[in-house]
């Protein structure tokens, strides 16, 4: 079990060892929080890489990573418990062919941890020979206020109430990440918990490291390009720009076809694999492309 | 540094961080004594070293919110920038007087943004309050006519009194089912966890069956109104319309457009329909002016329809369809639009007229895109709006019988 990090500079390298390429705020939050044992809410735009962050964090701190999958209808008894029903149906069968159980007896037996199911947010709760879990809540933004008032025990005091049982309270609270790509607005009750922070697209120079970090096989000049075409159509308006793992899925893919420089024809291509709307797409095709790659490569070819 | 330091420190550094969230309180960021708290341990635990690690420190801890960052930077870059006070600060984290924090909070020419809010309060003056007494009392018949009458007709007093009864209408009951469960006696569906706390009660010998059903929720409500001048009669009977259907319900995300879009979801939800309203058209620079449905619905999916149309959202388009140039990108946009909700309705108040004929080429070239389009001129229409949410079929509605070739 590694330590946490102690100052800033340590979170950045923690992360760089991980082949996680952050920049200085998005390294401060994350200490602030591993320091002061708050929740950390990031929000941004599909494929900045929030969700690496957490799986980052643990293998870097050698903590069990437990994540939690948010869709809508996401309830207790998927995301936190469930009692065994099958089980206590078969225990109270065998109570009666046995004989007269004493009501409080079975009771207390039929609701005991025994038929207990667990799930992420209770198994996140419990001590763990390597340190407290880093739970992931992904994709927050996709239940209902309701799951999310539900977690603000959780989050505040890392404890969870199950009514036949009591309360269930963490020794060592976990390293709690949420994600959200802001399909609606998380409450504001929530966000008071937790340390906020918007993960942006990377700048070409950031972008660049997590390229040759990712994809090792990409050639020098082949990555430049990369970065200096999706650095150039972020700005251009798209209904959804490219994200830094659409970036990554592109130079791989690029790689699998052993290009080694970009050309019109190979962009035109592979746009598919960068852009995922077809208005998108249809407006890129064919003459915008090329223009806009010539003059990445003319920018490229001036010595900065 | 030591901790005594810290500890000597902490008066006046305590204080500055008071003063600092104090200023953005008043620059509008919602900045409680929690996170002034917070704050304090945060650069505590952080040892700061740089202005940007403290920068970025206090943007932890103050920051909830995407939008509110530029607010930060700016309050930040004012209040910080006095005296070198921040250098001195991370220097030592020694005792500094605020000195004149008051002064400091006055903003200098540049932050545009956190300027006026540092400034708005005294500026702001009580706006007479209108003291027309209406009788709520309205005769039977003194209803219907009302009902029946065009917006644009009324008089200021049966303005008044719409205003009034449209806080009356039957609100829409539309809802859509979820994938929780509600404890139900007639339902066919079996509850197994009550159902075995209830068969404990009695020992566990019988085991009698608890149901339940799904649970059902309003569907998120979107706003998208034309407040251009050709509009106008009818637009602030629609926001009171929309301000009823707020109360009644959590997600109703308005938005006013004529030349730009502006989101006005959070001015709306005030107690007092008037002074909700009075706040919104503080936010909206474009009141009656000209009007480029395109423009505003492209920048409505781009940069809200992820943010707001999640959840099976219905979507309440408010416009005339007058647009002067029609272009392709007005169809474009209007069908992103559509494949974005569950639902979109057209409210138009040119179906007030009797021998309506789309003949407009902004409203030919919409009209195919939307689910229904419906009268809005009167409360009669609103009310059949209201009944027409609260039904799945869309009746009279459908757009189809107007698109028919003459």
């Amino acid at each position: 079990m590694a330590e946490r990090p102690g100052s800033i500079d340590e979170t950045l390298a923690l992360l760089e060892s991980a082949g996680y390429v952050a920049d200085r705020p998005l390294a401060t939050i994350l200490f602030l929080a591993l320091k002061l044992g708050r929740p950390l809410l990031l929000e941004g735009e599909a494929g900045v890489g929030k969700t690496e962050i957490a799986k980052v964090l643990s293998t870097t701190l050698g903590r069990r990573l437990i994540r939690l999958q948010c869709y809508e209808g996401l309830d207790i008894a998927a995301a936190v418990y469930e009692w065994n029903y099958a089980g206590q149906m078969m225990a109270i069968r065998l109570a009666e062919a046995g004989g007269a159980v004493h009501r409080d007896t079975l009771e207390g037996e039929l609701f005991s941890e025994r038929y207990l199911v667990k799930r992420p947010l209770l198994q996140a709760l419990e001590a763990d020979a390597a340190g407290a879990p880093v739970l992931l809540i992904d994709e927050l933004d996709r239940t209902d206020e309701a799951f999310e008032a539900f977690l603000l025990e959780v989050l505040s005091d890392s404890q969870v109430t199950i009514p036949e049982l009591g309360t269930v309270r963490a020794e060592h609270p976990p390293i709690v990440v949420i994600t959200s790509n802001r399909t609606r607005e998380i409450h504001d009750a929530l966000k008071r918990r937790c340390l906020y922070h918007w993960v942006d697209y990377p700048d070409a120079r950031r972008e660049l490291a997590i390229l040759k970090s990712r994809v090792p096989d990409a050639s020098g000049r082949l990555s430049k390009e990369i970065v200096g075409f999706v650095q150039a159509i972020r700005k251009e308006d798209l209904f959804k720009a490219p994200g830094v793992a659409e970036t990554l899925d592109w130079a791989s893919a690029l790689v699998e076809l052993d290009a080694v420089a970009l050309d019109p024809a190979l962009v035109s291509d592979t746009l598919g694999v960068l852009l995922k709307y077809q208005d998108d797409i249809q407006r890129m095709q064919g003459s915008r492309a090329k223009e806009m790659l010539d003059r990445v490569l003319s920018e490229l070819r001036v010595p900065a | 540094m030591t901790g005594a330091a810290v500890r000597q420190g902490e008066g006046h550094f305590a204080e500055n961080i008071a003063y600092f969230a104090r200023a953005l309180r008043s620059a509008g960021l919602p900045v409680g004594p929690g996170a002034v708290l917070d704050a304090i341990t945060a650069v505590e635990a952080a040892q700061i070293g740089s202005r940007e690690d403290f920068y970025w420190t206090l943007h932890a801890v103050f920051v909830k919110r995407h939008e509110h960052s530029i607010l930060f930077d700016q309050a930040f870059k004012i209040f910080w920038r006095r005296r070198a006070l921040l250098e001195k600060l991370i220097a030592q984290m020694s005792p500094i007087s605020p000195g004149g924090a008051k002064k400091e909070e006055k903003p200098k020419a540049g932050a545009l943004r956190v300027a006026e809010a540092l400034a708005t309060p005294q500026s702001r003056q009580p706006e007479p309050l209108e003291q027309t007494e209406i009788s709520a009392r309205l005769t039977v018949s003194d209803r219907e006519v009302l009902k029946a009458k065009d917006f644009a007709q009324m008089s200021a007093d049966e303005i008044a009194r719409a205003k009034h009864l449209i806080n009356e209408l039957c609100m829409p009951d539309d809802t859509v089912m979820t994938r929780r469960f509600l404890a139900d006696r007639k339902s066919r569906r079996i509850d197994p966890r009550r159902t075995f706390r209830q068969s404990l009660r009695g020992g566990g010998a019988a085991i009698d069956l608890a149901y339940r059903k799904p649970a059902v929720r309003h569907p998120p409500v979107v706003a998208l109104m034309d407040i251009s001048g050709s509009m106008a009669d009818y637009t602030r009977l629609f926001l009171h319309f929309l301000h009823a259907i707020a109360e009644k319900r959590r997600r109703v995300h308005s938005f006013v457009f004529a030349t730009r879009l502006t989101n006005i979801s959070r001015e709306l939800t005030g107690r007092d329909p008037d002074e909700a309203l009075a706040r919104a058209s503080k936010r909206v620079q474009d009141w009656e002016g000209g009007t480029r449905i395109a423009q505003a619905l492209h920048e409505f999916n781009r940069h809200w329809s992820r943010r707001v149309l999640g959840q099976g959202a219905v979507v309440l388009l408010f416009t005339d369809g007058l647009e002067r140039e029609v272009t392709d990108q007005l169809t474009f946009e209007m069908d992103r639009l559509k494949r974005s909700c569950r639902r979109l309705i057209w409210l138009n108040p040119l179906l007030r007229f009797d021998a309506f004929e789309p003949r407009a080429s902004g409203i030919r070239a919409m009209l195919p895109y939307v689910h229904e389009f419906r009268p809005i001129h009167s409360l009669a229409s609103m009310d059949e709006l209201c009944r027409a949410l609260s039904s799945r079929q869309s009746g009279r509605g459908d757009p189809r019988q107007w698109s028919r070739s003459p």
